[in-house]
């Protein structure tokens, strides 16, 4: 079904023209700099230049969360022993209860909270009053139902912003009573452009009220890393932490997915920060940079190659013990990769995919397509920066189609001209896509699979691809004014 | 539908009693009233009922769930003459959002009929309409009339000139009216003058000037209007003078043309208030000269 003309930087130019033709002069101006291709600079390296984290044009659909969405959903909601109050009236922690496919050991209701939706559940008295004395009095409530957590985060929604709450005297005040930590975060939704500030928020709380109150003893090894920015979607963080244990790295914290409070507190003692996700917590990598001197890493465990260049990229960080064992690693798992591939390559060789996604999965995933023969001729974020498409470029073919923070109306104009084998993308493009008679998986979520992250996670990853791609479904469609 | 007016003004210049003053001689003229208090004070009503309102209806409503709980009985309280009287009420200074308490209150007090059956409705707001909850009685086809309590002092002009820009906001979509300026003597420098010529430059009208008495003092320690407490006075005069042309008011408001903050410093230099760069340098001067 492909088009002959892949990558083909000419007809993805005149198409990014025919999109803004419809829109009004104002907003064909703001979203012309949202769109592009991938050149090739003065130095000969690939680049996408588009702007990026700016507010979303008026009048356009645009899926991005909030900052919120950002703090809770993605950075402290998966910390599985805290209870996290969605801190405002009831539909924020409702309608985003459970959404991010966080797994966890542990037993819920009992240690582990992570599936619980827990509000104050804001009435028009909180809002007259201020909703502080009934905060006081849910973590009294909260201690008594659930006394094995170890932690309460408060998550503001935006009334909390709008009145003026003083969440953080009630943190101080209930964190002495309780002496465990109670965590403010000011991630009122109508801050910024996107979730992308949420996660911010999220980071600067970890600095202000985790590791300023104090990092614990902890007997080290040379060999202590954290392992960051891995939400376990689908369990993703098991196969990456079992890699740098084959290495012979000790992870002393995984955050956030599966994480206790205790690997974040004892977080400064590492010798190393490995990160995933960078876009969600750089800023707490550099912070422990700057103040406690651990140096950070980002790595890739998506597909074969970047899982063997990340291996020996943490690696060449230690001895020649680890640098060997990481050989060994990459050399242990090349079978069951051949065997992924053998199977699978000749089902998705030269199949074409489009990828939108949030800060991180559009430009780290695009290496596991590559591997198993396919080709990404779109790929765009929902609430990347500038140094997130700075690291995109070498990840892409020259002429690919970038579209950063897309309208609804963009994407289903591009997949209709593009005729993409696959679009990667969100639960919000999955049916719209689908009724175009393109196969579709979440990249976000990972459909009710996963894990997708190392080896164990690739051959995952190239089973859904295939059962998408390759779905009998999709030999039954046929067009209405085509004889059946 | 009962005739709405509303009281604005800088805080601390009289509004709540000079409402309270004017709307007890209009309960005199016949007139049947209804008092909604919008400051979270709750102090709109306190001369009337003589004490102060302890039931305000977000108190109330807080203490049985919400507003829904409420009957209208519960919160409406019978003062001076048979004046109705109620009280928004609101959080203690500092929390929560006062602003909303005045939407909700004024919201619940028009569902469930405290409108009914009077002619005139009187809205008392807290000195500086610092959100759109405080705006609540110039919105939404309420308040038909405002008239704001001022004086010939310079922060009350500002406030005034602002308040006649929020009445201009909602002036065509709600079908608000500037109903005149209530000038609240302070004994300042040509303060009449002053007060008459603002009016003329925002396009209203002086109403009345209420001369500075002690006796407002006096009556107001004893929780009382001064109609109630000195009915023969010269200041009740005054005040049944001020509910009079309020009476013949009806209709007659005027969509503001409030003037920009530089019109309104030269004004201000005009009658001598401010004074101009050049002027208090040559002051300080002769001062300096005369210390020399």
């Amino acid at each position: 079904m492909s088009l002959d003309n892949i990558n083909d930087t000419a007809a993805n130019e005149a198409l990014i023209k025919e999109v803004l033709d419809q829109y009004p002069e104002k907003a064909a101006k703001k979203r012309a700099r949202h769109l592009g291709t991938v050149k090739t600079d003065a130095e000969g390296n690939p680049t996408c230049g588009v702007k990026s984290n700016i507010k979303s044009v008026p009048g356009v659909m645009t899926v991005r969360g909030c900052a919120y969405a950002g703090a809770k959903g993605v950075v402290w909601g998966p910390v599985k022993d805290m209870v996290h109050i969605s801190h405002g009236p009831i539909g924020c922690g409702q309608y985003s209860w459970s959404q991010r496919r966080n797994y966890f050991t542990g037993t819920v209701g009992i240690d582990s909270f992570v599936t619980m939706q827990v509000t104050s559940d804001f009435q028009e008295r909180d809002i007259v009053f201020g909703g502080d004395k009934n905060l006081d009095k849910m973590i009294d409530e909260l201690e008594v139902l659930f006394p094995l957590n170890n932690g309460i985060s408060i998550l503001s929604e935006c009334p909390i912003g709008l009145i003026g709450d003083d969440i953080e005297a009630v943190s101080k005040k209930k964190g002495k009573e309780l002496g465990k930590k109670v965590i403010p975060v000011r991630c009122e939704g109508f801050r910024g452009v996107s979730q992308s500030l949420g996660h911010h928020i999220a980071n600067d709380a970890i600095r202000d009220w985790v590791f300023d109150k104090g990092i614990p003893e902890w007997e080290g090894t040379p060999y202590d890393v954290n392992l960051i920015a891995d939400y376990n979607i689908g369990g993703d963080a098991w196969p990456s932490r079992k890699l740098l244990e084959e290495i012979g790295l000790r992870v002393i914290g995984s955050w956030s997915g599966d994480a206790t409070l205790a690997e974040i507190e004892r977080a400064p003692r590492a010798k190393l920060n490995l990160i995933h996700c960078y876009r969600s917590m750089n800023y707490i990598c550099r912070h422990m940079e700057e103040k406690y001197e651990i140096p950070w890493v980002e790595y890739n465990f998506f597909g074969p190659t970047q899982i063997a260049a990340s291996l020996r990229k943490i690696a060449a960080q230690f001895d020649e013990t680890i640098q060997a064992n990481a050989e060994k690693v990459i050399a242990k798992y090349q079978p069951l990769v051949d065997g992924v591939l053998a199977r699978f390559k000749p089902r998705l060789e030269g199949k074409t995919v489009m990828l939108y996604v949030g800060g991180l999965r559009p430009r780290h995933t695009a290496t596991a397509y590559d591997d198993l023969g396919m080709v990404i001729v779109g790929t765009g974020y929902e609430f990347a920066h500038n140094d997130d498409y700075q690291r995109t470029g070498h990840y892409l073919k020259e002429g690919t189609l970038i579209y950063d923070d897309v309208s609804e109306f963009e994407l289903e104009k591009f997949i209709e001209k593009l005729r993409p084998d696959l679009v990667g993308s969100g639960i919000k493009e999955k049916y719209s896509t689908q009724k175009m008679g393109v196969p579709f998986r979440q990249m976000h979520s990972w459909d009710y699979s996963g894990p997708y992250h190392g080896y164990d996670g690739f051959a995952i990853f190239a089973r859904d691809m295939d059962m998408a791609v390759n779905a009998p479904i999709w030999s039954k469609l046929k067009a209405p004014w085509k004889a059946a | 539908m009962p005739r709405q007016i509303a009281f604005y003004g800088k805080g601390g210049i009289g509004k709540s009693t000079t409402s309270q003053n004017t709307l007890a001689a209009l309960v005199e003229m016949g007139q049947k009233i209804l008092i909604v208090g919008c400051d979270p004070k709750a102090d709109s009503t306190r001369l009337i009922l003589n004490c102060k309102l302890q039931d305000t209806v977000l108190h109330l409503a807080a203490k049985a769930g919400s507003v829904e709980d409420l009957e209208l009985e519960d919160v409406m309280k019978i003062g001076y003459k048979g004046i109705k009287c109620t009280e928004a009420g609101g959080p203690e200074p500092g929390v929560g959002c006062a602003g909303r308490g005045v939407i909700t209150a004024i919201n619940f007090l028009e569902e469930n009929g405290a409108y009914d059956d009077v002619d005139y409705v009187s809205y008392d707001v807290l000195g500086d309409v610092v959100c759109g909850g405080f705006a609540m009685p110039i919105r939404e086809n309420k308040a038909q009339e405002i008239y704001i309590v001022m004086s010939g002092e310079m922060m009350a002009l500002f406030a005034a000139n602002n308040i006649a820009k929020g009445i201009l906001k909602y002036a065509g979509s709600g079908g608000v009216r500037l109903g005149g300026l209530i000038c609240n003597e302070r004994q300042t420098d040509r303060e009449l003058d002053l007060a008459e010529t603002l009016a003329k430059r925002i396009n209203t009208q002086m109403i009345h000037f209420v001369p500075r008495n002690n006796i407002v003092q006096h009556a107001e320690l004893r929780r009382q209007t001064v109609i109630q407490y000195a009915p023969d006075s010269s200041q009740a005069a005054e005040y049944r003078s001020l509910a009079t042309k309020i009476h013949a008011n009806a209709g007659k408001g005027t969509i503001p043309s409030p003037i920009t903050m530089e019109e309104l410093e030269d004004l201000l230099l005009e009658f001598g208030i401010m004074k101009s760069d050049d002027q208090a340098l040559a002051e300080l001067e002769a001062k300096e000269k005369s210390v020399g």
